[in-house]
């Protein structure tokens, strides 16, 4: 492949990660999913191999060139792989990706380890090109985070492909005359994959007992033979279109067909389609992970196995719980402390109640400031996918609430979808404050370098977009920019944008401490001072915390120093003691 | 064998199952791990799952078959009970990290008594350890996750030489030294105490 192009996005940001190592590829982190298969879809047509890898709801920002590339085909191979993530282990919905196949009219590759993940993104390559159409490849969690052996290829065995561009009016210009020429080809398409299909040698019938005939695919497939070591198995990996003689011809061969699948009854409703007996949902649950003790449990409904679940263990559920939390030193907490000033007020028996006039509405974005919504910080209204904090803002502001809002938003996010948000406020003049909380990473996702950051992801140095200059150059007449850890500074900057009649930005602006690891000496706690009131634990910072009698201190392996230095401006006793400088 | 190891985001809990996993592979087993990171790498809890066989299917280890369980914390290693087998091996770094809940005094930090009887619900054989102190006499607090792989190792039919090599290759440089006293460190205790409870 010689182009490959994502945005970070857990599970899928580490193929980038690792593609960007490769001799000979071009990878990069693009500022959000769509412009990655945009490039992805360009690099195609100039003749290369191109990947775009995603999250399974970057794919809703890519679905518009996702679908444009279903028409158009390609030139090079184009792979998309998905990376979905049942469970939502980090994520804010479970949505199954492989209706986007469907959907989109595209070939479906469901890889249900490493081995096969690196054999069949080979093939998917190989398989775009002789059928003229983008490839999607659909991993799950635990084949995305899961590790296991791979015996690979020599990978110069591939010569590269020569970039050319043959121009192709017809194929690559989609104006409606052109585009309805291209429809009927893509039918065409469907029916040479479904043929394809069934002699795709990843697609097998693994014979057993005959009562029973389990069809799955992906990791489903592997909880499903350790659930049922006995029985016969259909595994589906080239899984849309089905092999429906294939399908025909294990149902003919056993007893009844049962569908194992993580997620949707995706392959169920295909079967059932071709107007065969077979059972799914019924027996699996259709929310959260499949394991194998929940296709255990539904195998033991119909006597193919037998409930394995052990014994609970009493105490475990009274345990506390361990959430994340944003890190000692985060330059995200300031800005919460600041909210609750500022009148971001939660009233725990006001539930159902508008909020009165004067409290302050924040709607929320995604990234490690998400966070701020957890106890005890507690200060954010919404969150709903990238970049969404903007435009939910201006809304709200729209509707004739009584109540100040601000959107808080991260760079990477704001980078990613936030632009036109904000363009928006500009343009129809809300009146809202967009709080850009400026680290110089993506964060979440392990520190990947974005547009603002100046450097890309192979390393080279480059120009870095600056958030106030982007704001004041669509037209933002008031934008401050400020550090994270001056709280009074902040809620003075933030004072002046509510106080402003129009869009307003404010950028708080301090790196990530897990990126700057300048660490200070610790703070500590004088202990005649201290009233144990409290008021610094409210920071939700992990290195404060009260002891078995009441008493509150500070870890010194935790606390990142005067650097930081909220919890020595939250204290009303003075109790807290920057190292050095007496009592 | 199944194993699981169980910490904080930040202990070294992937490393150390990296190590393992690693190990495995080297000792002709298939070998298939599954970790969780995402937001749980900001300080939440942290598990990683090993199994190594024959052939292994699912990387994830059923309910009640875990043969292995590392603690790099306490309350993270009672988390993860229900998942032993009868009899299973859990070695405990006696390390707490207050959860936001503890540090708020909202909730009490659960005693070694209370989290010795979780654990013993499923097995007796378990081991509170000091190997965040044993690793700090070393040099390194860090190298506790290293520290329990080696007394681990003591329990496990694979050489120790593969061991050291696979910490080799997976360990930066600069901290290869201490990590590999670590690990020897830790299979001595391990072989030690087992001399001494004879």
């Amino acid at each position: 492949m010689a182009v490959a192009a994502a945005y970070p996005g857990t599970p899928s940001t580490e193929i980038l990660e690792s593609l960007a190592r490769y001799p000979g590829v071009y990878a990069e982190w693009s500022p959000n999913e769509k412009v990655a298969l945009e490039v992805a879809m360009g690099a195609s047509y100039g003749g290369v191999r191109a990947m775009a890898a995603m999250k399974h709801v970057g794919l809703n920002v890519a679905a518009d060139p996702f679908f444009a590339a279903s028409v158009t085909g390609v030139r090079g191979g184009l792979v998309v792989v998905s990376a979905d993530d049942p469970g939502l282990h980090s994520s804010q919905n479970e949505q199954d990706n492989r209706h986007y196949a469907r959907f989109a009219k595209v070939p479906l590759l469901e890889p249900s380890d490493s081995q096969e993940a690196y054999e069949l993104v080979k093939l998917a390559f190989q398989m775009s090109e002789d059928f003229d159409t983008p490839v999607l490849l659909r991993s799950t969690t635990r084949v995305s985070h899961a590790k296991s052996a791979v015996e690979y290829d020599d990978e110069t065995s591939i010569p590269p492909r020569k970039p050319g561009f043959r121009r192709d009016f017809a194929k690559f210009v989609m104006i409606p005359a052109y585009a309805r020429r291209r429809h009927p080809l893509m039918e065409e398409r469907l029916v040479k994959l479904a043929a394809f299909t069934e002699e795709f040698p990843y697609n097998r019938i693994i014979w057993g007992e005959r009562d029973y005939g389990i069809v799955s695919s992906g990791i489903a497939y592997h909880y499903a033979r350790e659930a049922f070591p006995q029985a016969s198995f259909l595994k589906l990996t080239l899984s849309y279109p089905l092999p429906e003689k294939l399908v025909r011809q294990s149902a003919s061969q056993v007893g009844k067909l049962l569908v194992v699948e993580e997620l949707d009854p995706f392959l169920e409703e295909g079967i059932r389609a071709m107007g065969l007996p077979v059972s799914g949902k019924a027996l699996f649950p259709i929310v959260g992970e499949l394991d194998v003790e929940k296709v255990r449990e539904g195998g033991a409904r119909i006597g193919l196995s037998s409930p394995s679940s052990p014994l609970p263990v009493s105490g475990i559920k009274e345990l506390p719980a361990r959430p994340p939390v944003l890190c000692p030193g985060c330059p995200h907490r300031g800005l919460y402390a600041v909210l609750k000033r500022m009148g971001f007020f939660r009233r725990r028996d006001g539930a159902g109640e508008a909020l009165p006039p004067g409290q302050l509405i924040a709607t929320g974005d995604i990234g490690c400031y998400t966070l701020g919504v957890l106890p005890p910080l507690e200060a954010l209204d919404t969150c709903a996918c990238m970049g969404a904090s903007i435009g939910q803002a201006m809304g709200l502001a729209k509707a004739g609430l009584p109540n100040p809002i601000v959107a808080v938003i991260g760079d990477s996010t704001f980078l990613h979808s936030g632009l036109t948000g904000l363009l928006d406020t500009a343009y129809n003049q809300g009146r809202l404050t967009v709080i850009i909380l400026d680290n110089r990473t993506t964060a979440m996702t392990g520190h990947q370098h974005h547009p603002g950051t100046g450097v890309t992801l192979q390393g080279l140095r480059t120009r870095a977009a600056d958030p106030a200059s982007l704001a004041q150059a669509m037209g933002i007449e008031m934008v401050r920019v400020v550090g994270a850890f001056d709280l009074e500074e902040l809620e003075g900057a933030l004072r002046e944008c509510l106080e402003h009649q129009g869009p307003a930005v404010l950028v708080v602006r301090s790196p990530c401490i897990l990126l700057d690891r300048s660490y200070g000496e610790a703070l500590s706690v004088q202990e005649g001072s201290c009233v144990a009131c409290g008021l610094c634990l409210a920071l939700g910072c992990p290195a404060l915390y009260r002891d078995a009698e009441g008493g509150v201190h500070i870890s010194p392996t935790l606390c990142v120093g005067v650097g930081c230095g909220l919890c020595l401006q939250i204290c009303p006793r003075e109790a807290i003691i920057v190292p050095g400088e007496g009592e | 064998m199944d194993f699981l190891i169980a910490g904080v985001g930040g202990q070294g809990v992937i490393l150390a199952s990296d190590i393992l996993a690693e190990v495995g592979l080297e000792a002709g087993y298939e070998v298939k791990k599954s970790d969780v990171l995402g937001m749980s790498q900001r300080g939440g809890s942290v598990v990683s799952q090993v199994r190594l066989a024959e052939v292994v299917h699912s990387p994830l280890i059923p309910r009640g078959e875990a043969g292995y369980l590392i603690g790099l914390e306490k309350l993270e290693a009672a988390r993860w009970a229900e998942y032993l087998i009868p009899g299973a091996l859990v070695l405990v770094d006696r390390t707490s990290i207050p959860p936001p809940s503890v540090s708020l005094g909202q909730a009490p930090y659960p005693s070694d008594g209370e989290i010795e009887k979780i654990l013993r619900e499923r097995t007796e054989n378990i081991y509170m350890l000091d190997a965040r102190g044993m690793a700090e006499g070393l040099g390194s607090t860090r190298a506790s996750n290293v520290l329990l792989l080696g007394y681990l190792s003591h329990f496990l039919p694979i050489a120790e030489a593969l061991w050291q090599e696979c910490i080799a290759r997976s360990v930066p440089a600069r901290y290869r030294e201490v990590n590999q006293r670590a690990f020897a460190k830790g299979r001595l205790e391990a072989a030690n105490l087992e001399r001494r409870e004879r």
